[in-house]
């Protein structure tokens, strides 16, 4: 059992850099113990409590994009100041076979550079697509090139890369990738092509799944999916899971 | 062989073990969920006339000794909730699990309005829940405060219903045995006690209460003295069946809820220690302990803590 905090504790920020206008990443003073694909509560006295994939676990680190009050109050925030954290929680991806395809979908692509990350120290060879509307909003393409991933871009006005979705691009890069496994993060649509993809080419297929999270322990029920918990069972699930 | 089986006005539950309202019960094929993993009978999220939001986050939080939340009484409206009700038991029916809907209004006139639209989903008991202790700033002091009030909604529903009625009592109250009287006077067919016990947490770091209400209900391991308690008391007092509720997490838990009087037996914050499995780990465990101690039935142990 990973180090596991059901009450919030504190971490002080100790770097906040940009990753894209919308896009802020957070390194916190401090370290868990966690899988990728599993995520943190994050708390602001005072205004709300949200779940974050973890983009890192020593240091912890969590990217944010500004949608709403409580991202916009988090992207306030300077290094000294504070965060409040519980978890990890959830189930996490595991890394099946050697040759790995991660796709992710706008912000989505966060817990997948700390799959990369771990995949790559486990001597993996990774593929990451990275999509996003314009080429302004693609975020970690570096980060993913430091760690030895073979990077492509998906933009759907054609700013950067290939122009389109990122699954349109998955689909034009398995005949000549023919990774072992694929790995998902992002909105509900890109992964429903993902799974067709994945069920056309007979590939173990994990998605990263998103639902309003309260307790992130299975008991509130806030975050039912058709009859399992996102918080609990998921966020990832298996392609043969989720049919 | 130890036979598990209770009857609880007059349905047969296989085992005495009910999934407690607030935990889970959001969605028909969860609801089929926990019982597929062996509760006699399930409870599903409380249900007002209209659809409601619930507090903001933090609501629920584990503290080392139980769980603590203010969830706010979160649900889609009692018209949504009568569709899940009636899809949960087309899914419970392979099962014989059966179902009970729990309710709760503002006022009196709501409670009833409420029970009418969800007997309408003929769900098998209505708990009316007139003791959550996190929305008093809406709702004023629970109606399980005042033995008048908890009377009066239960007369309320009684009379627009033929569906079996349990009342859910709180444990804030001075007497909750006198409040069970009330209750059972006013037509109640059973009762559910206790809900959870109003509480607080604080971060000395924000140097804040931590869940957004400030305060919030109580549950697990460190409500079950009182749990028993108040189902001792209850038990003392009223004919009708009980369902004792308060951190029973194993099997032994639960054959303590049931020498303290109870018929069944409510099970809620467990599934945050145990999983889904912990409704079949207490049964395994119930079973176990009562064949060591020499019980063949619960009929046969219930209340035997009341003759000593």
């Amino acid at each position: 059992m990973p180090t596991v905090h059901n009450l919030p504790v504190p971490f002080a920020i100790k770097l906040v850099k940009d990753e894209s206008l919308k896009v802020k990443t957070f390194i916190l003073d401090g370290k868990l113990e966690a899988i990728p694909g599993q995520f943190v509560m994050v708390w602001l006295p005072g205004v709300d409590e949200k779940p974050f994939s973890l983009v890192n676990d020593s240091p912890v680190v969590i990217t944010v994009a500004r949608v709403g009050p409580f991202t916009s109050q988090l992207h306030e925030k300077k290094p000294g100041d504070t965060l409040w954290l519980r978890g990890p929680y959830g189930k996490g991806f595991s890394i099946e076979g050697n040759k790995l395809l991660l796709v992710g979908g706008g912000y989505g692509v966060a817990p997948l550079l700390f799959l990369a990350r771990r995949a790559r120290a486990q001597g993996c060879s990774v593929d990451a697509v990275i999509g996003a509307r314009c080429a302004e909003e693609l975020i970690f393409v570096e980060d993913f090139r430091a760690l030895g991933c073979q990077v492509h871009l998906a933009t759907e006005d054609g700013s950067l890369g290939f122009r389109g979705k990122a699954p349109e691009l998955v689909e034009k890069l398995i005949p000549e990738l023919r990774p072992d496994s694929i790995c998902g993060c992002g909105p509900e649509g890109m992964l429903e092509a993902l799974s067709e993809i994945a069920v056309f080419w007979k590939l173990p297929a994990q998605f990263s799944y998103e639902s309003y999270i309260r307790c992130g322990f299975g008991v509130c029920g806030s975050c039912e999916r058709k009859g399992w918990l996102v918080c609990r069972d998921g966020p990832v699930r298996s392609l043969s899971q989720s049919l | 062989m130890v036979n598990l089986g209770v009857d609880l006005c007059g349905y047969r539950l296989k085992n005495p073990l009910v999934l407690a309202s607030g935990v889970l019960g959001t969605g028909p094929e969860l609801l089929a969920r926990v019982a597929e993993a062996g509760a006699g009978a399930v409870t599903t999220k409380s249900c007002s006339l209209a659809p409601r939001r619930g507090h903001p986050n933090p609501t629920v939080l584990e503290w080392g000794h139980g769980l603590i939340n203010a969830v706010g009484l979160a649900n889609p409206g009692a018209e949504a909730m009568a569709r899940i009700i009636a899809e949960a038991k087309k899914l419970l029916a392979p099962l014989k699990t059966p179902i009970i809907a729990s309710i709760f209004g503002s006022t009196i006139e709501e409670f009833a309005r409420t029970a009418h639209i969800i007997s309408s989903a003929s769900p098998d008991f209505i708990e009316v829940n007139i003791s959550c202790p996190n929305v008093e700033e809406e709702f004023g002091r629970p109606f399980a405060a005042d033995p008048e009030a908890a009377a009066k909604v239960t007369r309320a529903v009684k009379a627009v219903t033929s569906i079996p009625v349990i009342v859910k009592l709180s444990p804030n109250v001075t007497d909750i045995a006198e409040v069970a009287c009330a209750v059972e006077e006013a037509g109640a067919d059973a009762i559910c006690a206790i809900n959870t016990v109003a509480g607080m947490l604080i971060d000395v770091y924000a140097g804040r209460p931590i869940l957004a209400n400030r305060t919030g209900g109580l549950s697990g391991p460190a409500i079950k003295p009182i749990a028993l308690r108040c189902v001792y008391e209850i038990t003392q007092n009223v004919k009708i069946p009980v369902i004792g509720t308060g951190g029973v997490t194993t099997g032994k838990d639960a054959l303590e809820m049931i020498m303290a009087g109870a018929t069944a037996v409510g099970v809620g914050s467990a599934v945050y220690y145990r999983g889904l499995q912990a409704f079949n780990l207490i049964q395994e465990e119930l079973a176990d302990l009562m064949q060591k101690l020499g019980y063949r039935s619960i009929e046969e142990v219930r209340g035997i803590a009341h003759r000593s």
